[in-house]
């Protein structure tokens, strides 16, 4: 467009981080404009609405020291894009998607759209491969395969980071050493959370592997709507591509989620619950469902975005909405957390949609959905008897209540219980299970097939061989 | 191309564009946007200005490109063809664009719904010269080994047949009748169009006194839903609302089933759509997926065309509904297309009703959980066919005093309650029986009575007394502990968990266990309640329960889900038998 070129300085109105640029021709929606401020600076915008020849732009770095009348912007009539290229592993960028770690431009392979397309569901290939972590409440009870999307719900005060920095540092494909392409995308994250993970990454060697596209909780808010889009983006590439398998972390959605909040009441729109915008599940779903596999494709890219839920409450709409947008969530609960119990992943409410197809003979093992089963009823069963403890006292439980309290203690100690360090194979776990289970009596594992059992349970185990 | 002047794009915010010198254009009427033609539907006009949603992405669009109006509204193709397909949400069929611009939706495009290509093979059922009024079949097509489309005349036209092809192969662009209507001279097709937001017309409404037999036990015993009738299904995130949306789908007796994907999961179709094609219909055998349309809108594809998908749904089952087939719609989930609406109200700035939804929120529902029913269609013979509707819900933070919850409640005849706590302890299908409901359970009994026995439904009235009984007894518990009830109390609570976990649960992952018929339902229930008369002798007679509990037999009704239902009567009998020997074993009368 040949209107692309003109410098504006028609600058009407800046509201927080908008600007009203009047007198505008030629401009489309959801074209990336170039803001230059009074003092030289560059920065970036995106135009949000366009009519009656005002356009609005949210400024991506915030409006601070912008002023009407010197500040020019130049639309570029093209959407925003990300330059891509093979040696954007080991870098570091910042929310913008520009080099911080004082390594050399990238030279591009291509320049991809941020916003990415909608994936035609007909062109996915249905996640079914196995990812072992080797947590054990993650691979035993709420199995992560490629290409999922499995969000880890935590909140202030937990210990969210390392169970992330885990997952990456031990994710592999059972019977496959290619490893994982990480891509690391932070959003107000304290500069503190930023070198937990970057040692971890270096500790391992495993940076050579790792993008990061960094914001951090005192770089620019509106920014961060762009982050989580660079890094899937980058994603994008690497496992469409490149056809690499990539695991994609993003944290913290909640940050993500108020930045959105902030540019709706900046455009005075009618506010949806807690003021969020009522647009925010589809906003929400155009980052999370970029994940997947696709027909034809070698790669994967697998989400593991973190999100703190203010109060612990997960009836916030940030994590609410992630829920119905994800395939799952883990769960990381404080009072796990307060028994000193790690990782405190608490797989009652936590979920894994694509366990079923990931598991079984050929993938885990042939008893894993049933011992999974089991352990989650007999989970229950135990702890429900604790309430019923505190108020009428231990003596007036049956026999059989006993064992299922005795049994929930356990699970916790034994099997949700690990080190920082340890790495259990998906056998270890399952068979952590079969132990665990060996104390009740074997009629009360309905969970599980007579020939299940007879094959499994550990007393049996010797025989059949 | 276009007849029409074209409009001028003038404000473009999200999926909603102003144009203006749109003078003379309707409402509803679909319009292609900007240079690359976007799909578009005018939903407000002011002068000669009129507000479009555009069902594609609008980034780039500029103001001052130009806007072709088409002079009709949005349509769906209807004719052979459409069963099998997998479609978007505004019958875009997804495998050709996949052909066509790969892995990724593009833009602009426009793809016939149905193959124009393709040769049915056409077998006419009238003569020439016959008299024939609007939804008179003149002919039929074998569409797939499970649907024969009937060719009928279409709902705005009646007259005198002037000429009716041969038996044999056409086109569903050529011809195969000539129909004289008072209008003059009118070639009939195969294909036709209907406006996706009319509802398609019938003679009457008809009761729903027939269930649409589910396979699922809870649904079946408990909750049934009437052929024609409505449900609404509605849960927190995880508790498995897609689930029994997708048993619904595979395990329901009804002759074709429309499943619209509204809003959700990319990888969840994806599911659909590699596991359809491999499940066989219990009752003939055939993949289900020849009974099946899909409508594929996810929750990352444009919001306005979220919007048309349910509509685009429920029009393609008015279509098979006509020709005299038992339609089930499932829509999944009604709480996006409501979200779509407050997306596309607060960007035409209209006044919020509760929670930001438009204050049109409540009639929206009730006009598409209307199009459901059982009635006589349109046409001289007379033809019976029905839509059930089920639709799911997705109430933020599991709150089902929400809007959309609460709105859908008020028309919806069955409420299918799924419930946090069970779905964490793994109870699938985790539907709350206490807190749910179904108004067909009376209209229904009467099926029930001449088609499994007089029995059915005294057992479910006695379970579901137990169950209620159970919830009573365990607040007791809860306060004073388990040692203050008395042996026919405890009697209670255990036939209760039978109840739950051995009837009540029920397998989706397996198998035997996944569907289960009308006999097999019976014969389980009725196992538990003879174990609970039992139970409940031997309390009278001084048996220790928990000699009962411990019985061998016991083990065996625990897992008897398992028996697949062909061998069920057989085992029920075994198993009957046995409880009364292992009964008097242990010196029971």
């Amino acid at each position: 467009m040949s209107l692309a070129g003109l410098e504006y300085t028609t600058i009407k109105e800046i509201s927080g981080p908008l600007l009203f640029v009047e007198s505008v021709r030629g401009v489309g929606y959801g074209e990336l404009a170039r803001i230059k401020t009074p003092s030289g600076e560059e920065r970036r915008g995106q135009v949000l609405e366009i009519g009656g020849g005002v356009a609005v732009v949210q400024v991506f770095e915030g409006t601070t020291g912008l002023d009407v009348g010197k500040t020019r912007v130049r639309f570029t009539g093209e959407t925003v894009k990300l330059p891509v290229s093979n040696d954007m592993l080991g870098r570091i960028f910042d929310g913008s998607g520009r080099p911080i770690d004082g390594g050399p431009r990238i030279i591009p392979d291509d320049y991809l759209d941020v916003n990415g397309n909608p994936i035609n569901p007909f062109a996915r290939e249905y996640p079914r491969e196995f990812i072992q972590t080797g947590i054990s409440t993650i691979d035993g009870m709420n199995t992560l395969v490629r290409g999922q999307k499995l969000p880890l719900f935590s909140a202030s005060g937990l210990p969210h980071n390392a169970v992330a920095a885990q997952i990456a540092r031990q994710a592999k494909v059972v019977g496959s050493d290619e490893p994982f392409t990480t891509i690391f995308a932070a959003m107000g994250i304290t500069a503190d959370e930023l070198r937990y993970f970057r040692d971890d990454f270096e500790k391992q060697g495993a940076f050579d592997h790792v993008t990061m596209f960094v914001n951090l909780a005192d770089d620019p808010a509106i920014e961060r709507i762009l982050t989580p889009r660079l890094a899937l983006t980058a994603a994008e590439y690497f496992a469409i591509k490149q056809g690499n398998h990539v695991l994609v972390i993003l944290t913290d959605m909640t940050n993500y989620a108020e930045s959105l909040r902030e540019i709706s009441a900046a455009r005075e729109e009618v506010p949806g619950r807690r003021g969020y915008p009522g647009y925010m599940y589809t906003d929400l779903a155009t980052i999370y469902e970029r994940a997947g596999r696709l027909h034809g494709t070698k790669g994967s890219i697998t989400q593991m975005p973190i999100l703190t839920m203010p109060g612990d409450d997960k009836t916030h709409p940030v994590p609410d909405l992630t829920g119905y947008i994800t395939e799952g969530q883990l769960m990381v609960d404080r009072s796990l957390h307060r028994k000193g119990i790690y990782p405190p992943i608490d797989p009652a409410p936590s979920l894994s949609r694509l366990m079923k197809e990931g598991i079984g003979k050929g993938k885990t093992r042939e008893d894993h959905r049933e011992v999974s089963d089991q352990l989650y009823y007999a989970f229950a069963e135990g702890r429900s008897f604790r309430d019923l403890v505190a108020v009428v006292g231990e003596e007036a439980l049956s026999a059989r209540d006993k064992l299922y309290l005795q049994f929930a203690d356990e699970f916790e100690r034994k099997f949700i219980n690990q080190g920082l360090y340890e790495n259990r194979d998906i056998d270890t776990t399952l068979d952590l299970g079969w132990n665990l289970l060996s104390v009740l009596p074997e009629t009360e594992l309905k969970r599980i097939d007579p020939a299940t059992i007879k094959k499994w349970l550990p007393k049996n185990r010797g025989k059949n061989n | 191309m276009s007849s029409f002047k074209p409009g001028k794009i003038e404000r473009v915010a999200g999926p909603v564009i102003v144009a203006g010198d749109m003078l003379g254009a309707q409402m509803y009427e679909v319009v292609r946007v900007g240079d690359q033609g976007l799909i578009g539907e005018i939903i407000k006009i002011e002068q000669d200005r009129a507000t479009v949603q555009v069902y594609e992405e609008t980034a780039g669009i500029r103001p001052g490109e130009k806007v072709e109006r088409s002079g009709k509204p949005l349509s769906v193709e209807l004719g052979p063809g459409i069963t099998g397909q997998i479609y978007d949400g505004i019958q875009r069929p997804l495998t050709i664009l996949f052909e066509k611009t790969g892995p990724f939706v593009r833009r602009g495009l426009t793809l016939p719904p149905i193959d124009k290509g393709k040769k049915w093979h056409f077998v006419p059922t009238t003569k020439s010269h016959a008299t024939v009024t609007a939804g008179d079949i003149i002919g039929h097509v074998k569409e797939t080994s499970l649907i024969t489309q009937q060719i009928m005349i279409p709902q705005n036209l009646s007259g005198k047949i002037t000429s009716i092809v041969n038996e044999g192969d056409y086109t569903v662009g050529e011809p195969v009748g000539e129909l004289d209507s008072p209008g003059g001279p009118v070639p009939l097709f195969m294909l036709n169009t209907w406006p996706v937001r009319t509802a398609r017309g019938f003679k009457r409404k008809l009761p729903s006194n027939t269930p649409l037999l589910t396979g699922q036990r809870i649904i079946d015993f408990f909750f049934p839903i009437a052929k024609g009738g409505t449900a609404t299904i509605p849960g927190a995130f995880g508790t498995g609302k897609t689930m029994a949306q997708q048993q619904l789908a595979k395990w329901a007796d009804a002759s074709v089933i429309v499943y619209v994907g509204c809003g959700e999961r990319g990888n969840e179709m994806a599911e659909v759509l590699e596991t359809f094609p491999k499940l066989v219909d219990p009752r003939s055998g055939e993949p289900i997926m020849n009974r099946t349309v899909l409508i594929a809108n996810t929750s990352n594809m444009p919001i306005a065309a979220r919007e048309a998908s349910v509509y685009t749904g429920i029009t393609i089952a008015e279509y098979y509904r006509d020709m005299g087939y038992d339609v089930a719609l499932m829509a999944d989930s009604t709480s996006r297309w409501a979200e779509a609406m407050r997306e596309i109200s607060g960007r035409l700035e209209e006044m919020p009703g509760e929670e930001g939804y438009p204050a049109y929120l409540a009639s929206k529902l009730a006009e598409f959980y209307e199009r459901s029913g059982r009635v006589e269609v349109l046409g001289s013979d007379t033809r019976v066919g029905s839509i059930s509707i089920v639709g799911a819900v997705s109430p933020p933070g599991g709150d089902f005093s929400e809007p959309v919850t609460q709105n859908t409640l008020r028309i919806a005849k069955v409420f299918w309650s799924l419930d946090t706590d069970l779905a964490a302890r793994r109870h699938f299908p985790a539907i709350n029986w206490l807190t749910s409901y179904s108004l067909y359970t009376d209209i229904l009994d009467d099926w029930y009575r001449k088609e499994i026995g007089p029995e059915w439904t005294m057992m479910r009235k006695e379970a579901m007394n137990l169950l209620q009984r159970d919830d009573e007894l365990r607040e007791i518990v809860m306060l004073v502990g388990p040692d203050a009830l008395s042996e026919s109390q405890r009697v209670i609570l255990e036939t209760a968990r039978m109840i739950k976990e051995d009837f009540l649960m029920q397998a989706a992952y397996n198998p035997s266990d996944t569907y289960c018929d009308k006999i097999k339902i019976d014969l389980m229930i009725k196992l538990i309640l003879d174990y609970h008369k039992i139970m409940q002798k031997a309390v009278d007679e001084n048996i220790p329960l928990q000699k009962i509990l411990d019985l061998p037999v016991k083990i065996e009704i625990d897992r008897m889900r398992l028996t697949a239902a062909d061998n069920f009567p057989s085992f029920a009998e075994r198993i009957e038998e046995e409880l009364n020997k292992e009964f008097k074993s242990i010196g029971g009368k």
